[in-house]
């Protein structure tokens, strides 16, 4: 169940953070939320074209 | 003039008029500070020496500007001079002290308004709830037992309480929008790029925004277009020519094409919130609904980007003082860091898809209509509510209705409805730079009678 915590120990190793065994789970909890909700964008058709916007201007 | 609850056209008239001077106002407001801040918990710093040699300044010039002696305080991740900008963080505190204020706060006072302190905020802005494990919660001046909302909380709070007659805050995905809803004040979130950030301590750089929140829509149009213009000092700070704003706010709503926000936009709010917004809509007119397209994705967009460039902001102070953060925080940003890079350029291409399509809806609609918030304000402490015999966490979901519009950047004016027990907002959303047509309707409303800045018990 716990899906993401080989993900993040090694995100962690990456990143040179050292995360105490007592946040895990709430780290954990945060980035399943962002990831439950980015698959609603990326599974969302854009052409190869599509322009990003880093910069946004309306 | 009611010293605690004069606006700030109220102020600038009589100080101009010589009818009182502005020693005297910024003297009453730093009183009024002394005397409530502590139930409140609305400012982390106050400044009472530079703010009345200020307004002795005002006092002896001649010609006083349209804010002329109108106390004002920021969030306190503006820079002012002298101090070490925190961000509501306890790491900024070991920061060097600012050499100088930042460009608003320069602006409003070249106007004649008098700075009097810094306002407490959610830790570097990533919080929806105005609570806050270094300098302790603010409490909502409705009821001191409730949130003020964040992450601009003193500043709501503030202006709600009448500590001060304008504040700033700072929206990235809704925190001048929710705190300004829960504490029932007007509040201005412009256009993306519109108002200078200069000299403010950034969370992510993509979707900052700074504005003014008052007790009023004419307030906000004179601290608005005071603040207006060109700044180098911010690369995202457009140099297209302000429009201002106070000529045009009183010419009512004739001709305006005003829509309600349907779809994502109907679904989950609380009867409070309906009954806000159902009152503005039928003041105003507007029976159409519009859609915003694919509105959830853009929310989940710009919750995407915010966790990652806001993990990605504080990544050195993550190795180095993990343990110096709130908390909560502290695990969000955590998780941010590790977003794999291909969501956030995705996102990114998402932003201009929608973006495009959203403009689409203003050729045919001047303004649409959405809550500012689900509810009205929730406990201190309170960590889920039920919407739709759903229970969610609150704090993220505190910015549903606020998220997918500033993701492209449209001004918003949130006005206060004042229901009871407690008041809540709606945001009357408008075309990139037209933040005269927002100003306009809010204008309007008060002036029906709909919206207004309910004057909380305290004393």
């Amino acid at each position: 169940m716990d899906s993401h915590t080989d993900f993040i120990d090694a995100a962690a190793r990456v990143l040179e953070l050292s995360i105490d065994p007592a946040w895990k789970a709430a780290v954990e909890a945060n980035l399943a939320a962002t990831l439950r909700l980015a698959a609603s964008f990326m599974e969302f058709p854009l052409p190869d074209e599509a322009e990003p916007a880093p910069i946004f201007r309306a | 003039m009611d010293g605690a609850w004069a606006q700030a056209s109220e102020i600038a008239a009589a100080v101009s008029e010589g009818r009182i001077s502005a020693a005297a106002v910024v003297g009453a407001a730093l009183a009024r500070i002394r005397q409530l801040n502590s139930k409140l918990n609305a400012f982390t710093d106050v400044l009472g020496e530079r703010a009345l040699e200020r307004a002795q300044a005002i006092d002896r010039t001649r010609a006083k500007g349209p804010l002329a002696g109108v106390p004002f305080a920021v969030k306190n991740l503006f820079d002012i001079a002298g101090l070490a900008t925190r961000a509501g963080s306890r790491i900024n505190r070991d920061r060097a002290p600012a050499t100088r204020d930042a460009t608003l706060i320069a602006h409003l006072e070249a106007a004649g308004a008098v700075l009097v302190g810094a306002l407490n905020m959610g830790e570097y802005a990533y919080d929806f709830t105005g609570e806050n494990v270094h300098d302790g919660d603010c409490r909502n001046p409705h009821d001191l037992t409730r949130m003020t909302g964040g992450s601009s909380s003193g500043s709501a709070c503030a202006v709600a309480a009448g500590l001060t007659a304008l504040a700033l805050g700072s929206d990235t995905n809704g925190s001048i929008r929710v705190p300004s809803s829960l504490c029932g004040v007007f509040g201005l979130k412009p256009t993306y790029g519109r108002l200078s950030r200069a000299g403010t301590f950034p969370f992510v750089a993509s979707l900052d925004h700074v504005g003014p929140m008052a007790r009023s829509a004419r307030d906000l149009a004179l601290a608005y277009d005071a603040m207006a213009g060109p700044d180098a000092d911010d690369p995202v700070c457009t140099s297209r020519p302000a429009v201002r704003t106070i000529p045009l706010i009183a010419r009512g709503i004739a001709g305006l094409r005003i829509a309600v926000a349907g779809g994502y936009f109907r679904a989950g709010a609380f009867p409070e919130a309906q009954t806000a917004l159902a009152r503005v809509a039928a003041a105003l007119g507007a029976k159409a609904e519009i859609e915003f397209p694919e509105a959830a994705r853009a929310r989940a967009a710009a919750y995407a980007i915010t966790a990652s460039e806001g993990g990605a902001l504080h990544l050195d102070r993550l190795r180095a003082r993990a343990r110096d953060f709130d908390p909560a925080v502290r695990d969000r940003l955590i998780a941010g860091a590790m977003i794999p890079a291909s969501i956030v350029v995705k996102a990114q291409k998402f932003r201009c898809w929608y973006r495009a399509r959203v403009l689409e809806l203003f050729a045919d609609v001047d303004a649409v209509l959405a809550p500012a918030t689900p509810c009205a304000a929730p406990r201190l402490g309170q960590q889920t509510f039920v919407l739709d015999g759903v229970e969610l966490a609150l704090r993220p979901n505190m910015g549903v209705y606020t998220q997918p519009i500033s993701f492209v950047g449209l001004p918003v004016v949130t006005v206060p409805v004042p229901l009871e027990p407690l008041p809540v907002g709606v945001q009357i959303i408008a075309a990139p730079w037209r933040e005269d047509v927002a100003l306009r309707i809010a204008y309007a409303l008060e002036h029906m009678g709909i919206a207004s800045a309910k004057r909380p018990a305290l004393e």
